[in-house]
């Protein structure tokens, strides 16, 4: 018996020096190494993050700087060759297809915060948004105090809807708050006039805009209702060797300013499939993250 | 899997200040239960109707009927829920489809008339099955003691009829509980809606979704319970349905 184990402890040594004296590979490093291929997550309508093109093909800000994961990961395995996969996911789904492991990376628009980070981890935040609201211009509203008794819209679920209901108590606004399904659906129900505002990432409502048939009838408030909070690449929970590989990633994309490029791609200039064009230029507090980028789900700390 | 587990994630506190998580699904369940006992009241009248329509002998009825149970069977439920809520105002007048979207609890009545109408034609169509059943000498026997066609429905082939289909009824019931959570589509937060809620703030999704199945579980089990007992408590000796 103590033979047996003399050898396979033998064999084990020959093994890790034959690894090129790589440190034992774990968890999603290990995966991709062995079955060569890195799934990514998308979504197919969080417009300019990650979305569908007119070919239905996943393309978006936060594709594209998946798609700096995947070559760094590349790099630090020393790959010849990665196959990416994707695969189509909704907010309903990304949790379980990331805990079973269908999915090693999601690249949306996931707001990164304490909750949630007791069942997954992200890399550093790529942009950052608070929550304002889409109102038609021909209403007149100025400030969040113009919503007083009005009936107001929000995505069941959200971050959002909870700063609303806070927002209505603290203000005593005495606004009926529905919750809708989805953005779209919240986005219908103020283009029909079921309500007067919806509230909501100031990001997507910008997107949104640009995508109705009347851009020119909406605007998005000034007022805020949380401080900016930020959205992060979800990857799993507990996998130190690949969050560090996908953080130093992510950490060169954004101080080499390569990320300021990207950014202007999707943000300030026409994208597909409809030529929209979000003209939304870059934050401050943003430019701020980029040059020292973090993966804290704390509001207070992108000042 | 590598997913963290956490049971006891139903008694912190929700981010919506109104309680525990597990309250947040409890007021789902209770939405659930009032949308499900309305539609069932509204399905149970107008289905009854509309299934005697069809075995009257006036074929304008019995048109009326066929067209109401195909209008409502053949489109599927989500479909209607959404012409109801979104479509109808719009093509109301200006003022009439106003007051229609600013009503208080909008998605809540447009849930429970929808799902009510929608299972209508089901329970037309159970009904007109259990008319269909009965000998035909029970509708000539009424006609010879002298009762009216209202009389003979009423006191002959109505009570029969009922006793018969008691059991698909059953499942009819189960079905318009089950078809609340499609009012998720048109904003209404019950049990379902509650549940996708929970795993948005908490990203707890297998916990949500397993209390919503039990919570789903438990109710239908009193629902089928009830039924048994109803079965058994209108049974009469002797009869298809007796013993």
């Amino acid at each position: 018996m103590k033979h047996f184990r003399s050898i396979g402890l033998a064999l084990a040594a020959t093994f890790a020096v034959s690894q090129a004296g790589a440190q034992e590979l774990t968890g999603t490093l290990k995966n991709i190494k062995d079955t060569g291929a890195i799934t990514l997550g998308f979504r197919d309508s969080s417009i300019p993050f990650s979305y569908l093109d007119d070919n239905q093909k996943p393309v978006g800000f936060a594709m594209d700087i998946c798609y700096k994961i995947v070559d760094a990961v590349k790099k630090e395995l020393n790959l010849d060759k990665l196959e990416v996969k994707l695969n189509p996911v909704t907010s309903a789904t990304r949790i379980p297809l990331m805990a079973n492991g269908t999915i090693d990376l999601e690249c949306g628009s996931t707001t990164n915060n304490a909750e949630r980070q007791k069942q997954v981890a992200f890399t550093n935040t790529h942009f950052l948004t608070a929550s304002r609201y889409v109102f038609k211009k021909s209403s007149g509203l100025k400030s969040i105090d113009d919503l007083k008794g009005k009936t107001v819209v929000s995505t069941a679920g959200t971050t959002n809807i909870k700063q609303l209901t806070e927002a209505n108590v603290e203000k005593k606004l005495g606004a009926n708050i529905i919750p809708a399904k989805d953005h779209a659906e919240a986005f219908l129900m103020v283009e029909t006039d079921r309500a007067v505002a919806f509230v909501m990432d100031d990001i997507l409502l910008a997107s949104l805009v640009a995508g109705s048939k009347a851009p020119d009838d909406y605007a998005v408030s000034k007022d805020a209702f949380s401080k900016p909070e930020p959205y992060g690449i979800m990857l799993r929970k507990d996998d130190a060797p690949f969050k560090k590989v996908v953080d130093a990633a992510t950490a060169a994309l954004y101080t080499s300013g390569e990320a300021q490029k990207i950014y202007d791609k999707w943000f300030t200039a026409k994208i597909p499939p409809k030529g929209l064009n979000l003209n939304t230029p870059i934050s401050s507090e943003l430019k701020n993250e980029f040059a020292k980028p973090s993966d804290s789900p704390n509001p207070d700390d992108y000042k | 899997m590598n997913y963290n587990w956490n049971w006891g994630i139903f008694f912190q506190p929700n981010p919506m200040g109104t309680g525990t998580y597990l309250d947040m699904l409890l007021s789902g369940l209770v939405l659930t239960l009032e949308t499900a006992v309305l539609a069932w009241i509204i399905a149970l009248i107008t289905g009854s109707i509309v299934g005697v329509m069809r075995t009257l002998p006036s074929k304008g009825a019995y048109w009326f009927g066929f067209c109401y149970v195909e209008f409502f069977r053949n489109m599927p439920l989500l479909v209607q829920l959404f012409l109801w809520f979104f479509v109808l105002p719009e093509i109301l007048p200006k003022a009439a489809g106003l007051w229609l979207k600013q009503l208080p609890n909008a998605p809540f009545w447009t849930a429970a008339i929808g799902i009510g109408l929608f299972m209508s034609a089901r329970v037309a169509v159970q009904l007109q099955a259990g008319i269909g059943s009965l000998p035909r000498g029970q509708k000539m026997a009424a006609t010879a003691l002298g009762l009216t066609t209202v009389q003979g429905y009423r006191y002959v082939l109505l009570p029969m009829a009922f006793r018969i289909i008691l059991p698909p009824l059953t499942s009819e019931f189960l079905n318009t509980i089950k078809n609340t959570a499609v009012a998720i589509t048109i904003g209404l937060l019950e049990l379902t809606g509650q549940a996708r809620s929970m795993q948005e703030f908490s990203f707890q999704v297998f916990e949500a979704f397993t209390a919503a199945t039990i919570l789903y579980l438990l109710v239908n089990a009193v629902v089928v319970t009830g039924m048994r007992f109803l079965e058994r408590w209108v049974a009469i000796p002797g009869y298809i349905t007796g013993k």
